[in-house]
C-alpha cells in the first residue's frame, strides 16, 4: 500500500479509537507506529509526545506530525495529521447534526462508562512500557516521582513541568560527566 | 467578512495560542462565544462532555463543533483544519532542528530529563481518569465507605490489564468488549 495512505488510514485509526485526549493515544501510538509498522522508536515516541506537551496545538496532532516527518517529510506529516483528526470532524459533525442529548442516552452513557475501564487498563499497560524505557536509573526514578507528584496534586502546569524536567536532565548529565 | 474567513482566522489564532493540549483552548472558545455568537457558552459545556467521551482529540472535537454551528458541514472542516496549521508549521520546524541536533550530547541530556518526566505526566493523566472510573469520591465525602471502592469496575479493569500485557491485541479489542460490557452489566 502507498505509504501516504498508509500513514493516514493508521492516524485515522489512532484518532478514531482514542479516548479521552492526547495522553490515552499512547497504547495505539505504540501499536501502529512501533510494533506494527516500524515508523519510530518507543524512545521517540516519549521525545515526541515530551515536545508535543510544549509546543502549541494539540498533542495528538503535533505527535502525529512529528511522527509522518520523520517516516515520509511534510507531505507524511500533512497525511498523518489530517488522519488524525479526520475521525473527531465525521463524528462530531454527526452528533452535531442529528443527536440532542448524545451523551444522556442510557445504552451511550453505559457503554462509555464501560471503555473507560479499557482506557484505565490499556494506559496503565503503557505506563509499565514507558516505565521501562525512560526511567534506568535512580536520577530518573527521581524525576519521574517528582513529575507524577506534582502533577497529581498541584495545578503546576505541564509545560514548566516539562521544562523542568529537561533542565534536570542536563544538569545531571553536566554534574556526571565530569566526575 | 465572510463567515469561512472568520472562522479560519479565530481558529488559526487559536491553535497558536493553545499549549498544553486541546482542553487549554476553552479559554479561546468561550471569548469567541462572546464575540461572534456563533455558539452559546451552555452549548459549549455540554460539548466538552461530549468531546471528552468521544474518540479522537479533545481540540479537535471542540472545533469541529464550534465551526459545525457557525458554518455547517464546510464550517467544521475549515475550523478543525485552521486550528493545527500554525502548530504543525512549528513542530516542522523544531523536527527538522531535532534530526540535526539528536546526537548531541546535551540534547541527549534534556532527553534524559524528559523521558521520565512523560512517564509521570502520563501517570498522573491515569490517575486522573481511574479515580472517576474505579472510585467514587463522592461517596466518600457522603461517608459510604462501601460505595467508594466500585468493585465491578475494579474486577473487570484486572482482567483487562491482565489481559492488556498478556495477549498484545489492538487496543479496538478491548475497547469493543468493555463497551459491550457497560452496556450488558452497567458500571
Amino acid at each position: 500500500m502507498n505509504i501516504y495512505l498508509q500513514l493516514f488510514l493508521s492516524f485515522f485509526r489512532i484518532g478514531g479509537l482514542t479516548f479521552g485526549g492526547g495522553y490515552s493515544m499512547m497504547p495505539m501510538l505504540q501499536k501502529e507506529c512501533v510494533e506494527k509498522f516500524g515508523w519510530c522508536t518507543e524512545g521517540d515516541l516519549m521525545d515526541y509526545y515530551a515536545l508535543g506537551q510544549c509546543t502549541p496545538g494539540l498533542i495528538a496532532v503535533n505527535t502525529a506530525t512529528f511522527i509522518g516527518n520523520k517516516t515520509k517529510g511534510i507531505l507524511g506529516a500533512i497525511c498523518a495529521a489530517l488522519g488524525v483528526i479526520t475521525p473527531s470532524i465525521i463524528i462530531i459533525t454527526i452528533i452535531a447534526m442529528f443527536i440532542d442529548g448524545f451523551i444522556d442516552i442510557p445504552a451511550v452513557a453505559n457503554a462509555f462508562a464501560g471503555i473507560r475501564i479499557a482506557v484505565c487498563a490499556l494506559i496503565v499497560s503503557s505506563i509499565i512500557k514507558l516505565y521501562k524505557g525512560g526511567v534506568k536509573d535512580m536520577p530518573a526514578f527521581i524525576i519521574f516521582a517528582v513529575v507524577t507528584f506534582l502533577s497529581i496534586f498541584t495545578d503546576v502546569s505541564p509545560i514548566l513541568v516539562v521544562v523542568g524536567a529537561g533542565v534536570a536532565g542536563f544538569a545531571i548529565k553536566a554534574v556526571g560527566g565530569k566526575k | 467578512m465572510n463567515v469561512l474567513l472568520q472562522l479560519a482566522f479565530e481558529f488559526f489564532k487559536t491553535g497558536i495560542f493553545t499549549v498544553g493540549g486541546g482542553l487549554a483552548s476553552l479559554p479561546f472558545l468561550y471569548d469567541i462565544s462572546d464575540r461572534m455568537g456563533w455558539y452559546t457558552r451552555s452549548e459549549l459545556v455540554d460539548m466538552i462532555a461530549i468531546a471528552e467521551s468521544t474518540p479522537g482529540p479533545i481540540g479537535a472535537n471542540m472545533a469541529t463543533f464550534a465551526g459545525y454551528k457557525a458554518g455547517g458541514l464546510l464550517g467544521s472542516i475549515i475550523a478543525s483544519v485552521s486550528l493545527i496549521v500554525g502548530p504543525m508549521i512549528l513542530v516542522l520546524i523544531i523536527a527538522n532542528f531535532l534530526e540535526k541536533f539528536k546526537t548531541n550530547k546535551h540534547v541527549q541530556a534534556v532527553f534524559y530529563g524528559l523521558r521520565p518526566a512523560v512517564a509521570g505526566l502520563i501517570t498522573a493523566a491515569c490517575y486522573g481518569v481511574m479515580a472517576i472510573t474505579l472510585f467514587s469520591v463522592d461517596a466518600l465525602k457522603s461517608g459510604d465507605i462501601l460505595g467508594f471502592i466500585n468493585l465491578k469496575a475494579c474486577a473487570l479493569f484486572a482482567v483487562m490489564l491482565w489481559a492488556v500485557m498478556k495477549f498484545k491485541k489492538h487496543p479496538v479489542v478491548y475497547i469493543a468488549i468493555c463497551a459491550v460490557l457497560g452496556i450488558l452489566v452497567k458500571f
